[in-house]
């Protein structure tokens, strides 16, 4: 439980108030969770907990948030009968139906956007922690910065 | 975005900004507009229209294409279709104009948008890697010659080896490959191709191919319906009457008749590509081929080629990862004391800086492994292997030409250490003579020490080095 903190946690509705954190608590250290290729191209990232967080977080949780994170990459590219048909309609339509109407990956991303939002309004931020959506770092990796303790003057995370 | 109105309208247009794209506190006190991040694009791309056309650096056979394709259109619509319509039927020109307008638009469609261009590492990603990098190779520093930067990766059974990109400074995922010509990583990387001025990849790959498939159409169609037109017409009036009668069924024919054999050839190639969920890279390097070894398949097919022709034309396209017309947020640094002098946290201005930047951190040159590697610049002649002969040289579609992707790190110190590299191997060749086992092919791979694995260089790659230290050279002097 980290005291001072919470009154900043408060208000994490917006995301530019997550950035008001950024500048007024100091960050301890970056933690990336690598992206996990053993099923193919398709995007999942590893679930193996970084030790870094082990003070801070405990490991089920954490997996949940990757495991669940997964399971809404997966549901982004998955082919099934659904995407058959956008790509059919939109092949028909020379391309031009993505002027008016969003594609299915781009839904999904936004659902993603939201469930990180509100991991971190729930879960993460309580405990210093900062999940940055992947799609700002290009897919490639989930940083999770960690913010160092101001309870009790230490810098813990490093 | 209407910048240049007068004082207040700019203030009123800088607040708006500035709310909608929530920027951070600082944004009121600066009198700076925030750029775009397209204006600061590490690679060699080219923009048009704020960020929402990109192309490659080098464009001009791409107006070539677009050149060669209108007037021959054109001339059909103008001179054979009249005749055509009142002797034959009108569909004739409906028909020609709807696959025009089809393949104007995929052309269109290919050339400007984002091939799946993978964004570079932040400074603090770079770090995280390059520190994972030294502990698992068990050195503090990077030494002399640090090992080659490589993962295994066991997918769906077959070992694929991931490579570290030093310009990008991340671990290419999985079929990525670094496009040299435009500077990019790029995902499902297939081959950079002059003739729509821009790379095709993940993104960009079914339009490509629908544009091949439906100019294969459009050109058989006018070559046809030039050819009967004369026909029709020389049955009244003699052949040499007819053709003086429409010279332009003369030119028409010319360009159609020269073009068919590549364009046609080409869309079988990816056709059969498409069917067995394959890259124009990995078929030219051989990576799944089964003269590799017994058990080397594709771990990437579906195994029917139903499912791996949907999975390539009708799966969700993926959004663009580089967000081209965000604003750049400049953060606010917070520096974290290094723990040793490679390790860097928080950001300055751009990124493109900083990733300009880190190699300043490293001092030593690092050296490429004893995995050849291959230069930008060489048109293979392998490239060839899609094309049917007779076809004039290049520029053909060029498979990657980083291809062994074993990316040269594109800076100026490793030139001295590559010149035992060069080989007097002549960069393009004309098709039908396909070296055997073509500069690719040469079972490279993914670090088999190949039997008879010699690194290619071409003389042109020479300029290409050059060029790059020069530009790897101006970057840092700009930090």
């Amino acid at each position: 439980a980290l005291p001072h903190l919470p009154a900043l946690w408060s208000n994490t509705r917006k995301t530019h108030s997550l950035q008001d954190l950024r500048q007024q608590a100091s960050i301890a250290a970056k933690v990336f969770v690598q992206r996990d290729y053993t099923t193919g191209t398709i995007c999942q990232f590893q679930t193996k907990f970084p030790s870094e967080l082990e003070t801070r977080i405990d490991k089920q949780q954490f997996e949940e948030t990757i495991r669940t994170l997964n399971n809404l990459y997966a549901e982004a590219e998955k082919l099934g009968g659904r995407s058959y048909l956008e790509g059919c309609l939109a092949c028909v339509t020379a391309y031009t139906i993505f002027l008016c109407m969003e594609t299915h990956y781009e839904k999904v991303l936004k659902k993603i956007a939201k469930y990180i939002q509100e991991q971190n309004d729930k879960i993460y931020a309580p405990r210093g922690l900062l999940l940055t959506d992947p799609i700002e770092r290009g897919l490639r990796v989930v940083e999770i910065t960690i913010f160092e303790d101001q309870s009790n003057g230490r810098i813990e995370g490093r | 975005m209407h910048l240049g109105v007068s004082e207040s309208m700019r203030e009123r247009e800088y607040s708006q900004i500035s709310t909608r794209s929530s920027t951070p506190m600082e944004s009121p006190h600066q009198k700076r507009v925030l750029r775009k991040k397209w204006q600061a694009f590490p690679g060699q791309n080219k923009f048009y229209c704020d960020g929402r056309i990109m192309m490659a650096r080098q464009t001009g056979v791409f107006y070539l294409t677009l050149v060669l394709i209108l007037v021959t259109s054109g001339l059909f619509f103008a001179f054979d279709c009249p005749f055509l319509a009142s002797a034959l039927s009108p569909a004739i020109p409906a028909v020609g104009g709807v696959l025009f307008v089809f393949v104007m638009g995929t052309l269109l469609r290919t050339s400007f948008s984002d091939p799946g261009v993978l964004p570079r590492a932040t400074p603090d990603e770079a770090a995280d890697l390059e520190r994972q990098i030294d502990v698992a190779n068990g050195s503090s520093s990077g030494g002399f010659r640090p090992p080659p930067r490589t993962k295994e990766v066991l997918i769906n059974g077959q070992t694929v080896k991931l490579k570290y990109c030093f310009t990008c400074k991340i671990f290419r995922p999985p079929r990525a490959s670094h496009c040299s010509l435009c500077d990019n990583c790029v995902e499902r990387f297939d081959h950079h191709c002059p003739w729509v001025g821009n790379c095709v990849g993940r993104r960009n790959y079914r339009f490509f191919y629908m544009f091949i498939l439906s100019l294969s159409f459009l050109t058989i169609f006018i070559f046809a319906f030039v050819i009967t037109h004369v026909i029709l017409r020389s049955q009244s009036s003699g052949f040499l009457t007819a053709l003086k009668d429409s010279p332009a069924s003369v030119l028409e024919v010319v360009v159609c008749f020269f073009s068919v054999w590549s364009i046609v050839g080409l869309s079988g190639f990816h056709t059969y590509l498409i069917s067995s969920n394959q890259t124009t890279n990995e078929d030219i390097k051989g990576s799944w081929s089964s003269k590799r070894g017994k058990d080397n398949y594709n771990p990437y097919s579906y195994g029917n080629i139903f499912t791996n022709c949907c999975a390539a034309l009708c799966s969700p396209l993926p959004p663009s990862l580089i967000d081209r017309r965000g604003f750049i947020q400049p953060d606010t640094p917070q520096p974290a004391p290094p723990t040793n002098g490679i390790t860097m946290y928080g950001a300055t201005q751009s990124q493109s800086h900083m990733a300009a930047a880190t190699p300043l951190l490293q001092s030593e040159p690092v050296m490429m492994s004893d995995e050849p590697s291959l230069p930008g610049r060489t048109s293979l002649g392998a490239a060839c292997a899609s094309l049917p002969l007779g076809q004039p040289t290049p520029p053909t579609s060029t498979p990657s030409l980083s291809c062994d992707a074993d990316l040269l790190p594109l800076q100026g110190n490793h030139v001295e250490g590559q010149h035992h590299f060069l080989t007097p191997e002549e960069a393009p060749s004309p098709p039908g003579m396909l070296h055997c086992g073509s500069p690719m092919g040469q079972g490279h791979p993914h670090g088999h020490a190949p039997g008879h694995g010699v690194p290619f260089y071409s003389p042109a790659s020479q300029d290409s080095l050059h060029e790059d230290s020069v530009r790897g050279l101006v970057k840092l002097s700009s930090v």
